[in-house]
C-alpha cells in the first residue's frame, strides 16, 4: 500500500463516529459602538498607525514627497498612480530596497485590527513583506467587528494568496522584550478614508 | 529526540532549578505571558462559547478526517499543489530530501513547524549534507547555539539577553556585550534578509489547512514565513494531519482564539492564506501521520489532536515554567507534549506525565478544550499497567494502597511518623526520600485528626 492509502485506511479504521458541526451564532458574539474607533484603538495598541483622510490626495502627497526625497517607493493602488507593469514579476532582489509600499485593503477587523490583503491588491505577494515601511488605505464602511464577520466578505482563498495583517512586523523572541521590525515592514500607517 | 534521551524529566529538571534565579525569572515570564492571555480572553464576553465552538469543530474534524482529507487533497491538487503523504518522520524527511534533489537546491529556509522538530528534519538533512536556515528569530537563536527550541511558541524563552548577544557575537559578528533586544534583532533582520533573498526553497508549518478550499493558513507575527514563500521559487508546506478543519469560516472561530490564548495579542500580524503557487512557483504539501491515526483510536486520548499548538498550556504549567522546556526531551514539551509524546513512544516518555500536579489549569485555558490533565491521569495508568512506572514509584504506591487499605496500621503509621519526624528528623531528611529535595518537612503535630476529634467529642 501507498503511504496515502496506509495513512488513510488507519484513519478510516480509527476515527470515532461523526459529529455535527457546531452552529456558529455570530449574533451571540462582541459588538462595538463604533467599528471604526475600536478598529483604530487595536491598530494603535498594536504598534500600527490610523490616519482618517477625505481623498486620495493626502497618499498622492506623500508618494511626492518621498519621490522628492529620492526614496524608492512602489504603488500598487490605481487611485493614485500608475502601476508598474512588471511589479507581479519582480523578484526578492529587485525589492529589497524598496523603502515604501502602497497597497489597497479590503475588509478590516475591529476587533483585531487586521486588514485583508488579498494577490490582486498586492500585486506581488512579497511586497507588502519586504517594503521596509507599508502604507494601506482602506474605506470606513468596510470595517467588520470581528473575524467571524470578515470571513462573511472576503473569498479568502480565491485568488491563490491573501491574509490578514495586522500591525507592522515584530518580534518578542529576545527576552520577551517587544521589538518592532522583525522581518517584514517596520511600520504600518493605516489611512481610512471616509 | 525521544527515542535518544538519557535522563528523565525529574534530572532535566534538578539541573535547570539549580540556578535559582533564573529559574524564577523563567517562571515569571511565561506567567507575565499567562496574564496576558487572561486578559485577551476576558475582553469577549463570548470567550467560553468560542472555546466551545472550536472543540466540537475539531471533534467533526477527528470524526470526518477521512473524508475531509480527501477532499482537501482533491482541492489542493486542483489548485496546482502537489501533495505528498508521509506515514512517519522518516518518509517525511525523505520526501523533502528528494524535493531538494530533484530541484538542485542548495539554499533553503525554514520558518517554526514544530512538526518538522518532530520528525528531525534539520538532523537528517544536516547528515545529507543539506544546510537550512531557521528563520524564526527564536529558532535562529537556538540554532546557532545547537540547541532545540524549548517552548512552540517561544522557542529561546529559556535563554536571557546575554545569551543570546554572546551567541550573535560569536556567529553574526555583533558587538561583544551589547544587549540591547532592538540591537540584536537588528541584526538578526539584516542577517536573515540576505538569506530570504537568496533562498530557492522555503519550508514553513501550517496553522489550518481547509478542506473545502484546497488552502492552508501560516500565522507569524515576524512575516518570517512569508518572507521566505513568497521569495523562493520552490514552497513545501508539512502538515500533520490534524490540522485539517472543514470550511475557510472556521478560520474566523481558530483566528480568534489562537493569538489570544498564545500570547495575549488579537491576532498574529501575519495570517497569511496560501492557496496556488504563483506564476512559476512549485508548491508541495506534506501531510504527516507519524502516529496521529493511532492516537485517533485511542478514545481516552484521541482529543489531544484537536491542539492548535497555541501553547498556553506550557505557559499556565506550574511544573513547565520551573522545570524548562528541554527538561522533556520532546520537541513538543509541556502538557500536551506530555500526553501527545507517550503514543508516540511510550517506553521513552513514560516519565512525562507524571511531572504534573494534575492541578487542571491547563485544561482551563485550552482554546479546544483538551481535558489535558485527565488524559495525563490517565497515561499515567496506562504506563504503569505496562509495568513502565519508576519502581520506586510503584513501590510507594504499593506501600501506601496497603496502609490505607488497613485502618490500624494507618493509625499505628501516622503515630511512628509523627514521633520520628519530631525525634529523628534526619531519617527524613536526607537524600534518600525525594520529597525533601526543595522543601522542608513541615513540624510534626501532636496528635492526630482522629485523636484531636475523639479526645474533644469527650469534652
Amino acid at each position: 500500500m501507498s503511504a496515502r492509502e496506509t495513512i488513510l485506511a488507519g484513519i478510516m479504521a480509527n476515527q470515532p463516529l461523526s459529529q455535527d458541526l457546531p452552529v456558529i451564532d455570530v449574533s451571540a458574539v462582541i459588538q462595538f459602538d463604533s467599528n471604526l474607533n475600536q478598529f483604530k484603538t487595536v491598530l494603535e495598541s498594536i504598534g500600527g498607525i490610523a490616519i482618517e483622510i477625505i481623498d486620495w490626495t493626502a497618499l498622492q502627497d506623500m508618494m511626492q514627497s518621498d519621490f522628492a526625497q529620492g526614496k524608492r517607493v512602489v504603488n500598487a493602488i490605481a487611485e493614485i498612480g500608475s502601476i508598474d507593469p512588471n511589479l507581479a514579476s519582480l523578484e526578492a532582489a529587485e525589492l529589497a530596497s524598496v523603502q515604501r509600499a502602497f497597497v489597497k485593503g479590503g475588509i478590516a477587523v475591529a476587533e483585531n485590527g487586521s486588514i485583508w490583503l488579498d494577490e490582486t491588491a498586492m500585486v506581488n505577494r512579497l511586497l507588502p513583506f519586504i517594503a521596509e515601511h507599508l502604507v494601506i488605505v482602506i474605506e470606513a464602511k468596510n470595517i467588520v467587528a470581528t473575524m467571524h464577520h470578515a470571513y462573511q466578505h472576503v473569498a479568502s482563498f480565491d485568488t491563490g494568496f491573501g491574509m490578514f495583517l495586522a500591525g507592522p512586523s515584530k518580534t518578542a523572541d529576545i527576552e520577551q522584550s517587544l521589538v518592532i521590525g522583525a522581518h517584514g515592514a517596520r511600520s504600518l500607517m493605516v489611512c481610512i478614508i471616509q | 529526540m525521544s527515542s535518544q534521551a538519557n535522563f528523565t524529566h525529574a534530572e532535566a529538571a534538578e539541573q535547570f532549578i539549580a540556578d535559582e534565579p533564573r529559574t524564577d525569572w523563567h517562571d515569571d515570564t511565561l506567567w507575565f505571558v499567562r496574564e496576558k492571555r487572561d486578559k485577551a480572553a476576558h475582553s469577549l464576553p463570548e470567550w467560553e462559547q468560542l472555546r466551545q465552538w472550536a472543540s466540537d469543530i475539531k471533534y467533526h474534524g477527528l470524526s470526518n478526517m477521512h473524508q475531509l482529507l480527501v477532499d482537501f487533497e482533491k482541492n489542493a491538487i486542483a489548485n496546482g499543489i502537489q501533495v505528498h503523504w508521509a506515514v512517519d518522520g522518516k518518509e517525511h524527511n525523505e520526501i523533502i530530501y528528494k524535493i531538494i534533489q530533484d530541484n538542485q537546491v542548495q539554499r533553503i529556509v525554514k520558518s517554526k513547524s514544530m512538526l518538522t522538530e518532530e520528525c528531525h528534519l534539520n538532523e537528517f538533512l544536516t547528515e545529507k549534507g543539506v544546510e537550512i536556515v531557521d528563520t524564526d528569530l527564536g529558532e535562529r537563536i537556538v540554532q546557532f547555539r545547537k540547541e532545540t527550541p524549548s517552548h512552540i511558541v517561544l522557542p529561546a524563552i529559556h535563554l536571557k539577553k546575554q545569551d543570546v548577544s554572546e551567541t550573535f557575537h560569536e556567529h553574526l559578528g555583533t558587538e561583544k556585550g551589547n544587549n540591547d533586544p532592538q540591537y540584536l534583532t537588528e541584526a538578526a533582520r539584516g542577517h536573515l534578509r540576505d538569506k530570504f533573498i537568496a533562498s530557492e526553497l522555503a519550508i514553513t508549518g501550517v496553522n489550518f489547512a481547509v478542506a473545502e478550499t484546497g488552502g492552508f493558513v501560516v500565522c507569524t507575527n515576524e512575516g518570517n514565513a512569508d518572507m521566505g514563500a513568497h521569495a523562493a521559487k520552490i514552497h513545501i508546506a508539512c502538515m500533520g494531519f490534524e490540522k485539517i478543519i472543514p470550511k475557510a469560516e472556521h478560520l474566523g472561530v481558530f483566528l480568534r482564539l489562537l493569538a489570544r490564548s498564545a500570547t495575549g495579542q488579537p491576532i498574529t500580524t501575519y495570517s497569511s492564506h496560501f492557496s496556488k503557487p504563483r506564476a512559476g512557483q512549485q508548491m508541495h504539501i506534506v501531510i504527516v501521520d507519524n502516529g496521529r491515526s493511532r492516537q485517533l483510536g485511542r478514545e481516552s486520548f484521541r482529543n489531544s489532536l484537536k491542539c492548535i499548538r497555541c501553547a498556553a498550556c506550557f505557559n499556565t504549567w506550574p511544573v513547565y515554567r520551573r522545570s524548562g522546556g528541554h527538561s522533556y526531551h520532546t520537541a513538543v514539551a509541556g502538557p500536551i507534549g506530555s500526553i501527545l509524546n507517550p503514543n508516540l513512544d511510550m517506553q521513552a516518555n513514560k516519565d512525562l506525565p507524571f511531572a504534573s500536579t494534575l492541578c487542571g489549569s491547563c485544561s482551563n485555558v485550552c482554546p479546544v478544550k483538551i481535558n489535558i490533565h485527565e488524559q495525563l491521569y490517565l497515561w499515567r495508568q496506562e504506563i504503569t499497567k505496562e509495568g513502565m512506572a519508576a519502581k520506586g514509584k510503584t513501590f510507594a504506591m504499593w506501600g501506601m494502597s496497603e496502609v490505607l487499605a488497613h485502618p490500624a496500621i494507618y493509625r499505628m503509621a501516622g503515630k511512628m511518623g509523627r514521633w520520628v519526624v519530631k525525634h529523628l528528623p534526619f531519617l527524613t531528611n536526607n537524600g534518600m526520600n525525594p520529597w525533601f529535595k526543595q522543601r522542608e518537612m513541615p513540624e510534626a503535630p501532636k496528635e492526630s485528626f482522629r485523636d484531636w476529634y475523639l479526645n474533644n467529642k469527650k469534652k
